[in-house]
């Protein structure tokens, strides 16, 4: 590359939030939970000490899509479910950027599914944010693909009757080697999962809870609300059991009978703490079965769910074979043109 | 038979027949199953024909499904060859020899033989149950269907696996040699050096392979049947002296193997790398399968999900500061309309290859057609334009595609350029460029900060500034919602809409400043008739014209490379002639697109049977529009 790519250690100016933000005006609607996740974002960047001209946003079509207009990064507003594909072609060009995909549950899992699907099993290295607000704003309201069933809307007046995608439950499906999930207005949880997907090498997927106030205010409320929380919210952490409820009681068990996970409470019927399963990110069995669970049966499962980095990201083995090309010297057209049967006129 | 050959390619029967000593082109279609390896023993034996100094073309003919149900008419595969030793141009209007291997090939094939001509059979493939499969309800050897030509009747299958037997291989391997032994024979006829094809096979086979040894025996044993028997003074050798071109060194290209090197060549002139993202489709992939080998010159290949991921990845790799192409053929380019908007909007360079065939929807993955001129000018959501260029020949595609990389990068905008398959897949002999000859025109980036924004423009150009990530200081956000034109932020003001749209509109136009002016490729500049083509069309028309000219008729013959914008003389041009004929293989597109740009009374010659446009059909229309018969 002719430009030379600056390096984040040493660098003079530390830079801050503020330096992450655009000039431009944030148009969501007042009370969005888009404007947490941005704010976030913009301190997240500088406690990593990312550099604005190395960081790029690129996004689809939706209410989450405008995000790049609001980062003082370079920024692309592509078309609709197209994010993932514009940006592997950017990451392909430019492995060495600091990539960040921005979506929506339509943008992402509906008429960008398939794009997903291929960014994630290829594990090209982007840090890809699904805001899943089950629900379509930018075009007034209509239910999306992870709607529950019986979501009314303008476009399903009876309830709608399809049953919704999982966002976790599809990116571990797709082959993703980096899952994670939090709530929009929990800065410190994003704070944590932002820098992780960015230090994992391959796709890292995050799912962030959001809130649409308009049309489908409260949604979450079940899990989000200040006094449900403690009982309806798992933040799982590497190594650690994985505990919740207000008095850190309850946990999950695998019923080994059943091969299901199960909710125990330390002190009721003989459980003890070791009864608990220990959250281990590797394990993509557990990630399948913690990502099954879902309120209001089980807590919202919260953090890292899964993260087993790859050898290589697509990118890096891209660049390893191309690599491999190149040792066996430059390509000259002259001669490939000429390599072959050929005939002299005189 | 060189008599009739003579005067079935002159063109009809209102030629009057030549001499024997006049032959100086021939035509020879190989047909048979499409398991029988067709396609091989034409390559092969066009390669030993440009070796031997011959000018040729080819048209290779065969059916979209990969093997056929054996013996089946749909399942033929064909390929046609022309060459001769004056300068060919077309594939030939009609075979002066037919090689069929199997019943189905000779019924899908023998009526487009000229009278008189040459049908060599594989007799052994005749039974009872192939000729019944076929479609014939009696032996075509019997019931006077073949009376117009002279047949030959070799058992091929029967000396093929004669030759094969020491070799210790399979029945089947050895009925496979059956196109080598085949292609020996020819090679004998015409007189032709077979080493290029000897090192084929053991380039393919390795020396030691026994399937590799039975080939090679059965090459020789053709050549040494037509050497030993004493076939008919008919098909005694004929030697075809080569034909007196520019000096230089030649190679056989095809025209997807010289796209691609276009493209490469482009991409290193503009002083870029590149990524180009493709989605598999015929006939399009071999772009795709030849720049993947392609990866020590700075070419990065990525077979994407689809057609739509394949645009919008070219896209990426544009916006990270790389020449972003993608290459497809009619549904494709369907698929990508929407991205390529979002590549205007952001006036982003693109190189999108169309490699045309018949449509609409799936319709003829095969064969050639030249119908996505409308889509290719037209066919995206908005006032929405961008440069389209066509390539005429397989050889031509080289300096089409260093001509789209150039207006992409300069004017910053994703260019079309329209092959179809007849190019792509026909092979011509090609006088190799040398890179030392062209111009390069590298790409600046934009580096400084004072007074950026991303839609700053070049006042002579109109294209915005190039600035990629990475670049400090030039953070800056863009996308497919309309731009503000002094500083690139939304806007949704009215005014800005309509002078954001007569930029985008202006800058392509502009492009007819920068291009040449549109020439006459045979003929004279004003005149009574005018005969207007565009893309793989050229050979026909040009060989028309030029015979048609010798009758001393008044017609030229002009040829857009240019399809959009269109050259800026092209009007007065067109209006310095009494009739203009637009001679295309579509259902008239090209002949609209003239009309509405300069109202002028063009009349049509439109074909749409996914064959190639033949001399004399143009010819016809010619004489028809002149008056002359």
């Amino acid at each position: 590359m002719n430009v030379t790519v600056q390096t984040e250690v040493g660098q003079p100016d530390k830079l801050t939030a503020k330096d992450f933000a655009s000039d431009q005006e944030v148009r969501w609607c007042p009370g969005c939970g888009d404007y947490a996740i941005l704010k976030a974002m913009h301190k997240s960047l500088a406690d990593m000490g990312a550099r604005p001209e190395n960081t790029v946003f690129v996004s689809g079509i939706g209410c989450s899509s405008r995000f790049p207009y609001y980062m003082a990064t370079y920024g692309f507003h592509t078309i609709h479910g197209r994010a993932p594909a514009v940006a592997t072609g950017l990451k392909l060009a430019r492995p060495e950027l600091d990539v960040w995909v921005v979506t929506g549950d339509g943008d992402a899992l509906s008429i960008g599914g398939n794009h997903l699907f291929h960014a994630l099993r290829r594990n090209v290295d982007l840090n890809i944010l699904l805001f899943n607000n089950e629900i379509y704003g930018l075009t007034k309201g209509q239910y999306s693909p992870t709607s529950r069933v019986g979501q009314r809307s303008p476009s399903t007046p009876m309830g709608s009757i399809d049953s919704p995608a999982e966002a976790c439950t599809y990116a571990l499906g797709c082959g993703a080697r980096f899952i994670a999930r939090g709530i929009d207005v929990q800065a410190k949880e994003l704070d944590v999962l932002f820098k992780r997907a960015r230090e994992h090498k391959g796709a890292s997927f995050v799912e962030i809870i959001q809130n649409c106030i308009v049309y489908n205010d409260a949604t979450f409320a079940a899990f989000t609300e200040k006094d449900v929380a403690a009982d309806m919210q798992l933040h799982v952490k590497h190594g650690q059991p994985m505990l919740f409820g207000r008095e850190r009681t309850k946990g999950l068990r695998l019923n080994t009978q059943t091969l299901r996970l199960e909710i125990v409470v330390i002190g009721e019927n003989g459980v003890t703490e070791k009864d608990i399963l220990v959250h281990d990110e590797k394990n993509r069995v557990l990630a399948s079965l913690l990502v099954a669970l879902r309120p209001p049966s089980f807590p919202e499962v919260l953090g890292v769910i899964y993260c087993d980095q790859a050898a290589l990201s697509y990118e890096a083995a891209v660049v390893a074979q191309e690599n491999e090309a190149k040792a066996k010297g430059p390509g000259n057209l002259d001669k490939l043109m000429r390599a072959g049967n050929t005939w002299s006129v005189d | 038979m060189n008599l009739q050959a003579e005067a079935g390619r002159k063109g009809g029967p209102s030629d009057a027949p030549v001499s024997k000593s006049d032959l100086d082109s021939i035509v020879v279609r190989f047909a048979g199953d499409s398991g029988d390896g067709v396609q091989l023993l034409g390559s092969q034996f066009s390669q030993e024909t440009a070796l031997a100094g011959n000018s040729l073309a080819t048209f290779p003919d065969f059916p979209a499904e990969i093997r056929a149900p054996t013996g089946t008419t749909y399942g033929v595969s064909a390929f046609q060859i022309n060459f001769g030793s004056r300068l060919i141009k077309t594939a030939g209007d009609q075979p002066d020899v037919l090689v069929a291997l199997n019943p189905a090939a000779l019924m899908v094939n023998y009526k487009g033989l000229r009278k008189g001509g040459l049908v060599i059979l594989d007799s052994g493939a005749f039974k009872e149950k192939d000729i019944k499969r076929a479609g014939f309800t009696i032996d075509p050897r019997l019931d006077g269907t073949l009376k117009e030509f002279r047949v030959l009747e070799i058992d091929i299958s029967a000396q093929a696996l004669e030759v094969a037997k020491p070799f210790g291989v399979s029945q089947k391997e050895a009925l496979r040699t059956k196109n080598l032994w085949t292609l020996g024979l020819v090679s004998w006829m015409y007189d032709r050096e077979m080493k290029s094809t000897m090192e084929y096979v053991a380039r393919k086979f390795g020396a030691e392979d026994p399937i590799g040894k039975a080939n090679a025996a059965a090459l020789n044993a053709g050549h040494a049947y037509g050497e030993t028997h004493e076939l008919s003074g008919d098909i005694a050798p004929v030697s075809m002296p080569s034909v007196k071109v520019a000096p230089g060194t030649y190679r056989l290209v095809s025209g997807a193997e010289s796209l691609a090197w276009g493209l490469a060549a482009g991409a290193q002139l503009a002083n870029l790398e590149m990524v180009l993202a493709s989605y598999p489709i015929t006939p399009s992939s071999p772009i795709l399968h030849i720049l993947a080998k392609l990866k020590q010159f700075g070419i990065t290949t990525f077979q994407a999900e689809d057609e739509i991921a394949a645009c919008c990845a070219a896209i990426g790799a544009s916006y990270g500061g790389k020449l972003g192409v993608t290459a497809s053929s009619g549904p494709g380019i369907a698929l990508k309309t929407e991205a390529i908007g979002l590549a205007i909007s952001t006036e982003l360079p693109l190189v999108i290859v169309d490699t045309q065939r018949g449509g609409p929807s799936t319709g003829l993955p095969t064969k050639t057609e030249q119908s996505d001129l409308f889509i290719a000018v037209f066919g995206r959501n908005g006032d929405a334009p961008i440069p389209v260029i066509a390539s005429h020949s397989p050889g031509d595609c080289f300096d089409v595609a260093i001509e789209a990389v150039r207006l992409a990068t300069k004017y910053m905008t994703p260019v079309m350029i329209l092959s179809d398959g007849y190019i792509a897949n026909a092979a011509e002999p090609w006088l190799i460029p040398s890179m030392k000859d062209y111009t390069p025109f590298p790409v600046t980036f934009r580096t400084a900060t004072e007074g950026f924004h991303p839609f700053l423009r070049d006042p002579h150009t109109l294209a915005r500034v190039w600035a990629k990530p990475g670049t400090p200081g030039l953070m800056h956000r863009i996308g497919g919602i309309e731009k503000d034109y002094n500083s690139g932020n939304i806007s949704y003001e009215p005014a800005n809409h309509q002078k954001m749209t007569d930029t985008r509109t202006a800058k392509i136009a502009n492009i007819a400043n920068d291009i040449p002016e549109q020439d006459v490729a045979l003929g004279e500049a004003k005149g009574k008739l005018a005969v207007v083509g565009w893309g793989s069309t050229f050979g026909p028309i040009n060989r028309a014209v030029s015979n048609m000219r010798e009758k001393g008729l008044d017609v030229s013959h002009i040829h857009i490379r240019h399809v959009w914008p269109l050259p800026r003389n092209l009007g007065a041009l067109l209006k310095s002639y009494d009739k203009v004929l637009v001679a295309e293989m579509n259902n008239g597109q090209m002949l609209t697109l003239l009309k509405s740009q300069y109202l002028v009374d063009a009349k049509s010659l439109l074909k749409v049977s996914g064959q190639p446009l033949k001399i004399e059909e143009v010819s016809s229309a010619i004489r028809s529009l002149l008056g002359s018969n």
